[in-house]
């Protein structure tokens, strides 16, 4: 028996067709997966009920190992257990410090390669294991096969990082919906996007990365105004500082591994403790140190990590200035990472910000769960909110000859877009050209909705085809699009702006969607028969100008004959019969390839008069 | 004749509900088509149709148009766990068949 998931109203999927779709925070430390269920964003669990995987790949002789039983491996075998993969995404031998890393590490053609007993992996296979393994555990979650995935990336991620995500997904099987920032992720999934606009502060504190992010939010879109953020700063200096609390009085360094191991396990129950109680007390002997008796208050936790919450401090101080803000700018902070439950932190950030900060999330999850909400919204499994703002609903286009739209930006492309495409003259001489801009999915110029026209003039008199106009479309992030024509020989050029999505409803642009579905057939129909039209009207203009030129080198019966095949194909011209025109076409130009050999004889000939072979250049 | 939730379904309706913030409770259908004949539609109803049958089991309000209820009258709205997934189940007296996935069936 299927178990089913209640839909939002009118958007129940036929069986077998259900749109699984999930949010996946890949995490330098932890990755998680999480989907939307019956209208709540879940985290997926796995069979031990654990939410979050260990960010690690451990590689024996024959078997790879992934998550907590990576973790298991790390500690006997750490030349063979791969941890904070992220770090080597897209980067570099140059980029990193392999000291940082248990692996050995090598450069393989400017792309770091890593030694395991499987022979060398590359980051993005690593990335590709934990991926495969988080899409597994969702399908057996879900109940069936995930058709797209939303990843999360930090905003600071170039476009080489990105793109190693993307190869990873690809590697483990996952169609990718969108890689998105994990700030963003954080504050969609606090409902910050259904605000209208607005400046957030994302800070980020994990085990071993802060990160600050500012977005600007606008007309539904996210913007990154600024990053900043110190790659080796974390919870576990938190940590770090309580063990040297607890060993300050005695002068003996640590005896052992164990010890040292226990004192730090130590430790960081004592920071979790102090979220809840305002102090924990230690009563406890270690072997070879001796017996630690002490309590730690938060005030005192405190001012021991004073130099490190004022360090996160100086991070928002510097990304507020680089975005040119004042906390006065600020219309919520979004807290985010495990370490952020200190309230330490909380009273730090709240202060400086001076506003209640969103932090009733899990932190931990919150990126997950922000992205397993876009990853439903982009899937199509909502209702109200189907069409994002921040993709083009319908495409752009300008018409052609022969009323054809040439499609320049398809639907769904993600704003900001440019793109481009050369266009040419149609007649001998022509200096003038219309900018005709479109927009929709049909196929025929008079089924599309018209955005506007504009004419670029003083093109050169050049033969049809020699113009090399180059039209760009550009679309920014507010949906304002600007065409811009330009003739390459003269640099003249011409240009419009528009506002594509102004005036239409959104259940106009899906019926404009709607019927393009429907259409698509007789789209195809109407397509052909124009471009043969245009094709047929082409040639014989052509000839006409051809016939003008080198009469001379025919006899009358010979122009006669071309008249004769050109009326022809006039007349076939008129009707929308495609075969018909197709062979009248054919029936020319067989009437004129004497012709056309005539015609390139006569101009060698003429280019050969009066040269010796000595001046002929090849 | 009626249809009715388990009180699993209908704890689980509830929560649903109040994290979507809105809502008046389920609507139940079925739709002609899938591998074996008809399909479950199960939503979240913003509004009661005029037109529509309302039943009410655990205080959840259910929807059901007219011609869906020939198919479903008596159904029992179950909640189930199959190993990692969880979801609703439809106990439907009238099923005579149904296909192999359970997410389509005959009368």
């Amino acid at each position: 028996m299927a178990l089913l998931q209640i839909s939002e109203p009118g958007k129940s999927t036929l069986p077998h067709e259900h749109r699984l779709a999930v949010g996946i925070d890949l995490g330098t430390t932890n990755s998680l997966i999480a989907s939307v269920i019956s209208g709540k964003a879940t985290i997926l669990e796995d069979e031990e009920g654990s939410r979050m995987m260990p960010s690690i790949v451990h590689y024996d002789e024959k078997q790879i190992f992934v998550g907590v039983e990576a973790e298991k491996r790390q500690v006997q075998g750490p030349e063979d257990t791969i941890a904070s993969a992220k770090r080597l995404m897209g980067k570099g031998l140059m980029d990193i410090r392999p000291e940082d890393f248990t692996v050995s590490l090598e450069d393989s053609a400017g792309n770091i390669a890593i030694h395991t007993k499987q022979g060398l992996k590359s980051p993005v296979e690593v990335s590709a294991a934990l991926l495969k393994r988080l899409k597994e555990l969702g399908e057996k979650r879900l109940g069936g096969e995930i058709m797209g995935a939303v990843i999360t990336v930090p905003a600071y991620f170039d476009d080489a990082q990105r793109q190693a995500t993307k190869d990873a997904a690809k590697i483990a099987g996952i169609n990718v919906l969108r890689l998105i920032n994990e700030p963003t992720a954080a504050a969609v999934a606090y409902g910050l996007d259904k605000k209208v606009e607005g400046n957030f502060v994302i800070y980020d504190l994990g085990g071993g990365t802060f990160d600050i992010s500012i977005l600007r939010l606008e007309n539904g879109l996210f913007e990154v105004m600024a990053t900043h953020g110190d790659s080796a700063l974390g919870g576990d200096d938190f940590d770090h500082l309580i063990e040297q609390w607890m060993i300050s009085d005695f002068d003996t360094p640590m005896p052992n591994i164990k010890t040292k191991q226990l004192i730090k396990n130590l430790s960081r129950k004592i920071k979790e403790g102090l979220t809840e109680k305002s102090e924990i007390a230690v009563n406890q002997s270690f072997d070879g140190l001796g017996t630690i008796k002490k309590t730690l208050t938060r005030e005192k936790f405190a001012s021991l990590s004073a130099d490190l919450t004022n360090k996160t401090i100086t991070c928002i101080k510097q990304a507020l200035h680089d975005a040119d803000l004042t906390p006065k700018d600020i219309t919520g902070v979004v807290m985010v990472g495990g370490s952020t439950r200190m309230p330490i932190i909380q009273v730090a950030v709240e202060q400086f910000i001076g506003m209640p900060l969103l932090n009733n999330i899990d932190p931990d999850e919150v990126v997950a769960l922000g992205a397993a909400e876009q990853a439903n919204i982009l899937a199509g499994n909502t209702n109200n909110e189907l069409l994002l703002l921040d993709v083009i609903p319908l495409s752009l286009g300008i018409e052609t000859m022969g009323d054809i739209v040439e499609r320049i930006i398809p639907r769904n492309s993600t704003l900001p877009v440019a793109m481009g495409q050369e266009f040419t003259t149609y007649q001998d001489g022509q200096t003038g050209i219309v900018i005709h801009v479109v927009q929709g999915e049909r196929d025929l110029v008079k089924d599309c909705r018209s955005l506007g026209k504009f004419t670029l003039k003083g093109i050169p008199p050049m033969v049809a085809g020699a113009a090399k106009i180059r039209v760009t479309f550009q679309v920014d992030t507010d949906g304002l699009l600007s065409v811009k024509a330009k003739e390459l020989s003269t640099g003249i050029e011409s240009s419009i702006e528009v506002k594509p999505s102004y005036g239409l409803e959104d259940h106009q642009i899906q019926q404009m969607l709607a019927s393009s579905f429907s259409s698509a057939e007789e789209d195809k129909e109407s397509r052909a028969l124009a471009e043969i039209r245009v094709d047929g009207q082409q040639i014989i203009a052509m000839i006409e100008s051809a016939l003008e030129q080198d009469k001379n080198l025919l006899n009358p019966n010979e122009i006669d004959h071309i008249h004769v095949r050109v009326h022809e194909l006039t007349k076939a011209l008129a009707t929308s019969d495609r075969a018909l025109i197709e062979e009248k076409t054919k029936l020319l130009n067989e009437a004129t390839a004497a012709f056309a050999a005539k015609r390139m004889d006569h101009s060698i000939s003429k280019a050969l008069t009066g040269k010796t072979i000595n001046t002929l250049e090849f | 004749m009626a249809i009715t939730l388990t009180k699993k379904a209908a704890t689980r309706v509830e929560k649903y509900l109040e994290s979507r913030g809105k809502g008046v409770g389920l609507k139940l259908a079925v739709k002609t088509t899938g591998c074996s004949g008809m399909a479950y539609v199960l939503e979240f109803s913003d509004e009661i149709p005029a037109e529509d049958h309302v039943f009410e089991s655990y205080g959840i309000k259910i929807m059901v148009d007219p011609k869906s209820l020939i198919y479903i009258d008596g159904t029992e709205l179950d909640f189930a766990r199959e190993g990692l997934n969880e979801g609703f189940q439809f106990n439907n007296p009238n099923v005579k068949d149904s296909c192999g996935c359970g997410e389509s069936f005959t009368v």
